[in-house]
């Protein structure tokens, strides 16, 4: 299991034919994502990579079954790509996009609601590496080949960063079931509360390493659902804790601004809900290494 | 973005938020000249940087005489000011606003931001105006008014009224101060602002309600659609470096450290900061030589990186996903040999082709230290810093 996606997801591609998107459709097909199409408003009935191509998303749906995509769309377009996966039912959208204005991605967010919780599409990113289920499927530009299948969910603010805890656990044997990286603008599709849910109901999954940075709420809100609700440990970390207050720190979203943004608070907060913080960036491997050799009726070798 | 008080009100007001007649001025004989078109028998001098707290540090003068004026301007411009938002080292301010200067009754707070919490904007609003919202939020946190916006239909009148009366205006008042909220809103929603502070709102003793003073931030991702708005951008108040970093679409941010960054990714950047302090050492700079890192962009960020004179050690930490080491390697080797690096340097790569990457800076000849893993990066660049 994973979470997500797999090998069997159906995927289509938003802004398909680009020169980016088709780049990293070759690197998702080379890793098993199961692309069945793509989406070029004006290139409908073409082909691209030996896979259809439709004017819109619904047509794209209807016609091979997708559930889910990746919008590869420039900002000033991907809120409007959002809500129309959203509108042809698909389940999850990833989008890797950077640069989407705040204010759109709030009103995609809003157009969310017109549909019932339990039809509603989760939207991962932007501004995100992407998902990757391990040895399965992925969805995004992240280096396939430096994750391997195992037992431990990542959920990232940060890309690269996602790829450094994913390498050090690597490094002493311990591999993953998915990643997730929600992205570093200040309004997500999907938050760390939403992915540590499904992570919790994952029976492979024996635990989380949750990477946030500064700026944002979400960092306390999970942590808190975590004490409350969660079964399997939590290993946290937060980035930023040399970022001065007032400065954005390359992501949109990563600026301290009020309390309870900075990273000493929020590592805190974590420490207060019972979660593990990695005391150093360098040193997200060995606390998972460490909070896994106590779980119960399991055996590490690291 | 930020924009000056000045650029702040035009905008505003070309939304309905009254404000004071004024006009901007670069020089002090054009101040005074300002001041005699304006009209009106006091007007206050306002130097523009971006920063609030001018009052406090001599950056506003009540002026009486076209002479005052004249003298004011003449004492802030090309000063450096500094106040408790710009740091020690301060602001030079190179323009003034000249604005008709009249008696207010009361000093109200009003300001709106996008909250992140709600995924909504939030209007907060006090009858204690004129202080900082952070010093209100702990002094007098009775005194917040809040509203949450639904972004489907935005601002109601009624949300408004209600943000009115419970400011303690009276019905004439109200009105006035209602126009004035829903003009802000339309502004902010309109402009792609993720900030708008009026504080203060003044009401004058014939009731009528004007935004004293005005700042307004914008959301970078949307200036594309908001041309006029991205023209108001002045250069002169923001960090040198940190300006010809965004010229080149980097993104750098100085610190007072002595260990130089050059990293991929903005988190990955933060935690490498951070483990450099873990390791006891001093970060100079955030910067995010982003997913390309093209022999281009490498050689920029060391240029950019050397041009602070406080670096005494440079730490290259590349986690390669689309791009590959290798071809970082190569910018890498090609930057040292073009810029002549003067300072100890400790690469580490990590990811897509690494070894081939390892092999291309050992073979380089070049006085490059290599690291295996962020520790290693993070410990030898800190052992360099304090050797040199």
């Amino acid at each position: 299991m994973s979470i997500l996606i797999d090998e069997k997801t159906p995927v289509i591609i938003q802004g398909f034919t680009g020169d980016k998107a088709t780049f990293h459709a070759r690197e998702m097909i080379a890793y098993g994502t199961r692309v069945v199409g793509g989406v070029t408003p004006g290139k409908g009935g073409q082909t691209h990579l030996e896979r259809p191509v439709f004017n819109t998303v619904k047509e794209a749906v209807r016609a091979t079954g997708a559930t889910t995509s990746l919008a590869f769309v420039p900002p000033a377009f991907a809120a409007d790509s959002l809500m129309e996966a959203a509108d042809a039912g698909l389940a999850l959208v990833c989008t890797i996009t950077d640069g989407i204005p705040a204010q759109d991605m709030m009103r995609v967010k809003r157009y969310l609601m017109r549909y019932p919780k339990d039809k509603r599409t989760m939207i991962v990113g932007p501004n995100c590496a992407g998902i990757i289920s391990a040895g399965k499927a992925m969805l995004g530009i992240m280096p396939g080949h430096i994750y391997r299948r195992g037992n431990v969910g990542i959920v990232s603010r940060s890309g690269t960063l996602g790829y450094e805890a994913a390498a050090q656990m690597n490094a002493i044997g311990i591999g993953q079931t998915t990643s997730v990286g929600i992205g570093g603008d200040p309004i997500n599709g999907s938050s760390f509360l939403d992915h540590l849910m499904l992570f919790e109901q994952d029976p492979e999954t024996e635990a989380v390493v949750m990477i946030g940075e500064i700026g944002g709420p979400q960092e306390a809100e999970a942590s808190k659902w975590v004490m409350e609700h969660m079964s399997k440990p939590v290993i946290g970390y937060v980035a930023g804790l040399t970022a001065p207050r007032g400065r954005r720190m390359g992501h949109a979203g990563a600026i301290i601004s009020t309390s309870g943004d900075s990273a000493s608070e929020k590592a805190e907060t974590m420490k207060a809900y019972g979660l593990t913080v990695a005391p150093s960036a360098s040193e997200l491997g060995s606390t998972v290494a460490e909070v896994l050799r106590h779980l119960p009726g399991r055996r590490v070798t690291a | 973005m930020d924009v000056h008080e000045y650029q702040a009100k035009e905008l505003l007001s070309g939304f309905g938020v009254p404000i004071q007649r004024g006009s901007v001025a670069y020089s002090a004989d054009q101040a005074s000249f300002m001041a005699s078109e304006l009209g009106g028998w006091h007007w206050a001098v306002k130097a523009q940087i971006h920063s609030g707290a001018r009052g406090k540090a001599g950056g506003i003068k009540l002026c009486r005489t076209y002479h005052d004026v004249q003298q004011a301007a003449k004492g802030m411009l090309g000063k450096k000011l500094v106040t408790q938002q710009t740091g020690p080292e301060g602001k030079i301010v190179q323009r003034v606003y000249v604005e008709v200067a009249e008696k207010f009754e009361r000093e109200l707070y009003f300001g709106i931001v996008l909250d992140r919490k709600a995924e909504r904007v939030r209007i907060i609003a006090s009858a204690e105006g004129g202080m900082e919202i952070e010093e209100l939020a702990k002094t007098a946190p009775q005194s917040i008014l809040q509203v949450i916006v639904e972004p489907a239909v935005g601002l109601q009148p009624f949300q408004a009224r209600e943000l009115a009366f419970g400011l303690g205006l009276n019905i004439k008042q109200v009105s006035r101060a209602v126009a004035a909220i829903l003009g802000a809103y339309r502004a902010f929603r309109s402009l792609d602002a993720s900030m708008v502070e009026i504080n203060p709102l003044v009401v004058t003793q014939d009731d009528r309600v004007i935004a004293l003073d005005a700042k307004m931030s914008f959301d970078d991702n949307a200036l594309f659609r908001h041309p006029h708005v991205a023209e108001m951008r002045d250069l002169s108040q923001e960090d040198p470096r940190e300006a010809e970093a965004s010229q080149d679409s980097l993104s750098y941010v100085g610190l007072t450290g002595d260990i130089g960054c050059i990293i991929n990714g903005a988190g990955l950047a933060m935690a490498t900061m951070d483990t450099i302090k873990y390791a006891g050492g001093s970060p100079a700079n955030f910067l995010d030589v982003g997913g390309g890192a093209s022999p281009e962009r490498v050689a920029k960020a060391f240029k950019l990186v050397l041009s602070d004179a406080n670096v005494k050690a440079i730490l290259v930490n590349i986690f390669a996903g689309i791009n590959r080491c290798d071809w970082v390697a190569q910018g890498v080797v090609q930057a040292v040999r073009d810029i002549g690096i003067k300072v100890p340097l400790v690469v580490r790569l990590a990811g897509t082709n690494e070894t081939e990457g390892r092999r291309i800076i050992q073979d380089s000849g070049l006085p490059i230290i290599s690291a295996d893993t962020l520790a290693d990066a993070a410990q030898k660049s800190v052992a360099a810093a304090s050797a040199a």
